[in-house]
């Protein structure tokens, strides 16, 4: 990994952001709930530092904070915050106005809302110049630079787009250029990847690691994946309720973590291959405290397994670990105690009966005249009890496959979809209720498949006795086992959604799929609203379920590790088709088709595992004008030319259970990826004249 | 051998507080309640509207004179014995603005009532149905709201003759449109979202969704709207009586009362105009303030 590579800048005498115990509280109907609570911490010039927590626990506010960009309800309290020496906490508002302009910057997590959509690019990098006095025409030169800077390959034309018509990688790559255009010396990125695709983010991350070299700037970062951290930073900060509890080199810390939080945060995370098979992910138990609780001694102390006495009456002093590694733990000598939860039995591969087949579905939406098909015959199967993981970026149609399946969209004609081998019908509503009973779906985002006015109980109810057509008291007692194989409390189920925390309401959610007692489960981004601790909770529910009632579960996640954890099979999709489809072994050994090779060469590694990393060029082509041949070979870097752009290959079985849809026989993929592992791949084409060529909907290889 | 501690593979439910979930759920109704009440601006409103309906409901058991027959010298100027004079036929202005707060209170919160009533239904269904239904509805809500309220009204009174009970539907039914539109949008956004699809999936029919999923949902703009649309009522109510074709006399309406008086300004006899005409405005202001708060708290 490169991130071994990034030159360390020789310390410089003063911090570029100097945190000094802040302490900051936001005023919510008169009263101070206390947010911060005293965070210590330096960011180097030419470094960059991570902070870490789940949601709520205050690392948002610490990089606002950074850059006095806090909300009008925000007080703060206590410390300092010196950027380049001078405290920003005691600036007016002038002074931070020149503050902003000259010494910090930020890059926000929604690069389509930080841009005006109104103005065309151009104009938006030009007045981040303009505004530092530049002439107009000086900053017009320079915003081109800027933007060649971010490998921008054809600076003058993306600048006369406006950000609607730059994909989400373009518009990160113009929002950094803007940030960057004053030369900060504080350079804050909150979640700057978050709703980014692992190929595209890969990029992103290292095109900050190349300008953050050659700018010598101090880095704050905030992300949730910890992986991107491990990429990015030199050292990290674990936080918790509103302090730092543990601090150190990212690799150190990730290594050899020395807080029970921190150790609880890495050991939820599915890595380094683990699955369901093998045993279940560790879960943090509990949840945060409530902003504006007091917390007398040692923040963890609620959820902490080792804390006893000691940890309820002392608050924990910082203990010096060595390399410049802290922790706030008195227990430190005990973390050997906290082992991985014991393995369950059970989940041998064994291949139940065929539930589902599709073959031939083909869905084309029909949008202004011109036709987009975003589905192409596709042909996959799934077993009883089995998880199928389907991957594949943005756009490559996982949804609309789900969606198709479970008769939300009706697919094009032709299309043959069979449960237990009787044909559905097209849409939902046509098919009677058992059917509609074998098939339900957990949804990405709880908030939003929670009926905010039901409580959970209503919600429950009504799906038993619409699936079931069981009756009073029945109802009442297949909710209740509902509830208790959820681990949902009676008091939960009383509660409107807006009552429950985000892993609660995904529970709800997946109890309300199960309420049928369903064949298939259709989960869609089960967990990626959600917190690693209750992700790892959620995916231990699932795969306790799917153990009990031998429910078969179509996976769509963009996080492989999800993906690896449960997933016995995994069909990789891109453009609507079907590259790759094989066991979950198979996949992430290889051999493997180009894409997935490079989808999976992409993934920010917790564990920073040196790993060659593919840079796929450009991005993902509309689906309105797939390229021709192998619509994956605009950006495949094994292209064979001639031959990839003229004919499609069919997908075919490579090997048992294993399909793929290339021209490279399987043998030389095998011999080529083990290859790459000491070889860099040559792109075959510069990213963005592809990706130019594509938004214009032209073939860019003719 | 070190003591270990396996953390359990799920997480602990929540702990329980002790408090139940019936006061748990009235606890945030009162909240809401309690901070309606933290602001001036609803206090005032609700306080203004108060006493209207109080000088409605008690009538002449406090008014000063009776307002209907005792008459007095005409057109005399406010003094201690009449603190708002006396209108051209004698009769006490101040007992007649207490008691004109009758029919509007009356006739306005129905009105709304009626046009909120159709409006939501109309919004449910263009929002939800979407296509032909949504075409064919929108075009007749935008031909009505191209109308303005007050022409069509005044028509269809004449034509159909004044009586508080046409009043109701005429003005009732020309909000509808208005009401439709607003709760078309909102009906549009929440369709959108996954509860609706799990719905579907489960096998519910349009008719549930609409009005047991979605309906709930869209339930806080609609309570807007019906305030916002009661101040509305009271001024056109007003506006109809004072251009002759709503409440008929001897009815104190306040409306009514200005159009019979307004002449008389040019004489200097201000009186009998001005304290009805005040007695709208702080009507409608009321209103308006109580609408302002709820969407504001609503909205948070």
């Amino acid at each position: 990994m490169t991130a071994a590579v990034a030159p360390k800048v020789e310390s410089p005498t003063q911090a570029a952001l100097r945190v000094e115990d802040l302490s900051l509280s936001y005023v919510v109907r008169g009263i101070p709930r206390p947010v911060l609570r005293g965070v210590t911490f330096e960011v180097k010039a030419g470094e960059s530092y991570g902070l870490v927590g789940e949601s709520g626990c205050g690392k948002s506010t610490t990089a606002y904070a950074a850059v006095r960009y806090l909300p009008r309800n925000a007080v703060i309290t206590g410390g300092r915050i010196l950027v380049d020496g001078d405290d920003i906490t005691k600036m007016n508002a002038e002074q931070v106005r020149r503050f902003r302009m000259l010494h910090a910057s930020m890059v926000y997590q929604d690069p389509g809302a930080a841009l005006n959509p109104t103005t065309k690019v151009g104009p938006q990098v030009v007045e981040a110049f303009t505004v530092l006095g530049q002439s107009k025409r000086v900053a017009e030169e320079n915003a081109l630079k800027a933007l060649r800077r971010v490998q921008i390959a054809d600076p003058e034309r993306v600048a006369q787009r406006y950000p609607h018509q730059l994909s989400g990688g373009m518009q990160q790559r113009v929002v950094i250029a803007i940030a960057l255009a004053s030369d900060p010396k504080l350079l804050v990125l909150d979640e700057p990847t978050t709703g980014l695709d692992a190929t595209v983010e890969a990029s992103v991350l290292d095109l900050v690691r190349t300008l953050q070299a050659e700018t010598n700037a101090a880095v704050l970062l905030i992300a949730h994946n910890l992986g991107v951290i491990r990429t990015l930073c030199d050292r990290v900060g674990v936080m918790y309720a509103g302090k730092i509890v543990e601090e150190g080199d990212a690799a150190t810390v990730f290594e050899n973590p020395q807080h029970p939080y921190t150790l609880g945060l890495l050991r939820s995370l599915p890595r380094r291959g683990i699955r369901k098979s093998q045993r279940p992910l560790s879960t943090i138990p509990g949840n945060l405290p409530q902003i504006g609780t007091p917390l007398p001694t040692c923040v963890f102390v609620d959820r902490c397994p080792l804390a006893d006495e000691l940890c309820r009456t002392v608050e924990p002093p910082i203990v010096e670990v060595g390399q410049g590694q802290w922790t706030r733990c008195h227990h430190r000598d005990r973390l050997g105690q906290l082992v991985e939860p014991p393995p369950v039995a059970g989940h041998e591969a064994i291949l139940g009966d065929l539930n589902l087949t599709l073959s031939n579905v083909s869905k084309t939406f029909h949008q202004s005249g011109h036709d987009v098909p975003a589905l192409v015959k596709v042909s996959l199967d799934l077993h009883d009890g089995e998880t199928l993981g389907l991957v594949g970026e943005s756009g490559s149609g996982k949804s609309t496959l789900a969606k198709t399946i479970l008769g939300i969209e009706s697919p094009d004609a032709g299309a043959d979809i069979e449960l237990d081998e009787h044909a559905l019908a097209a849409k939902s509503a046509g098919r009677p209720t058992a059917d509609k009973r074998s098939m339900q779906m957990v949804f990405q985002n709880p908030d939003s498949a929670l009926n905010r006015g039901w409580t959970g109980r209503q919600i429950l109810a009504r799906s038993v006795s619409k699936l079931t057509g069981l009756r009073g008291k029945a109802v009442s007692e297949r909710v209740d086992k509902l509830a208790a194989d959820l681990r949902l409390t009676q008091r939960h189920l009383d509660l409107k959604p807006r009552q429950l925390s985000g892993g609660l309401k995904q529970r709800l959610a997946i109890a309300r799929a199960f309420a049928g007692d369903p064949r298939i489960v259709v989960a869609d981004e089960p967990t990626s609203a959600l917190d690693v601790s209750v992700q790892a909770a959620i995916l231990n529910l699932l795969s306790e379920l799917q153990l009990r009632s031998k429910t078969s579960y179509l996976l769509i996640s963009h996080d492989l590790g999800v993906v690896r954890y449960l997933a016995d099979r995994i069909a990789v999709m891109y453009l609507g088709r079907i590259m790759e489809v094989g066991s979950s072994e198979t996949i992430f050994t290889g051999p493997n088709h180009p894409y997935t090779e490079a989808l999976l060469s992409a993934v920010p590694n917790v564990d920073g595992e040196d790993r060659h990393r593919i840079l796929l060029s450009g991005e993902i082509p509309s689906p309105a004008n797939p390229p021709t041949g192998c619509v994956f070979n605009t950006r495949c870097p094994r292209v064979i030319r001639g031959l990839c752009e003229v004919t499609e290959p069919p997908l075919v079985e490579v090997e048992p259970g294993h399909l793929m849809s290339c021209h490279i026989p399987v043998d030389e993929l095998r011999r080529l990826q083990t290859k790459a592992q000491r070889e860099d791949l040559v792109l075959t084409t510069p990213p963005e004249s592809i990706e130019a060529a594509a938004a214009q909907g032209v073939d860019p290889l003719p | 051998m070190v003591e270990s501690i396996a953390p359990s593979p799920l997480p602990a439910p929540v702990t329980t507080p002790t408090t139940s979930t019936i006061s748990e759920r009235a606890q945030a109704r009162r909240e809401l309640l309690r901070v309606l009440f933290r602001r001036p601006s609803f206090l005032i409103g609700v306080a203004v509207i108060l006493v209207w309906v109080l000088c409605a409901i008690l009538g002449e058991r406090i008014t000063p004179y009776d307002p209907f027959n005792a008459f007095f010298k005409g057109h005399t100027p406010p003094s201690i014995d009449h603190l708002f004079g006396t209108d051209r036929l004698g009769r006490d202005v101040l007992s007649r603005v207490m008691v004109g707060s009758r029919d509007v209170l009356i006739v306005a919160p129905l009105a709304a009532l009626l046009g909120v009533a159709v409006g939501t239904f109309l919004g449910l269904v263009m929002g939800y149905y979407r296509g032909f239904v949504d075409d064919v509805l929108s075009r007749v809500v935008e031909a009505f709201l191209a109308l303005p309220v007050i022409l069509v009204a005044l028509l269809t009174l004449v034509v159909l003759g004044s009586s508080s009970v046409v009043v109701v539907f005429v003005v009732g039914l020309l909000f509808a449109p208005i009401v439709a539109r607003t709760v078309r949008s909102a009906v549009l956004s929440e369709r959108q979202l996954d509860y609706v699809t799990a719905a579907k999936l489960r096998g519910e029919s349009g008719l549930f969704i609409l009005s047991r999923e979605i309906f709930p949902n869209v339930l806080g703009p609609t309570v807007v709207e019906l305030t916002v649309r009661f101040g509305y009522a009271i001024f056109t109510v007003a506006t109809l009586s004072f251009l002759g074709v709503g409440l008929q006399p001897p009815s104190p309406d306040w409306g009514l009362s200005v159009s019979q008086e307004y002449a008389n300004m040019v004489a200097g006899i201000w009186w009998p105009t001005l304290f009805p005409a005040l007695a709208i405005a702080s009507t409608v202001i009321a209103v308006n303030l109580i609408a302002d708060s709820l969407q504001s708290v609503l909205n948070e």
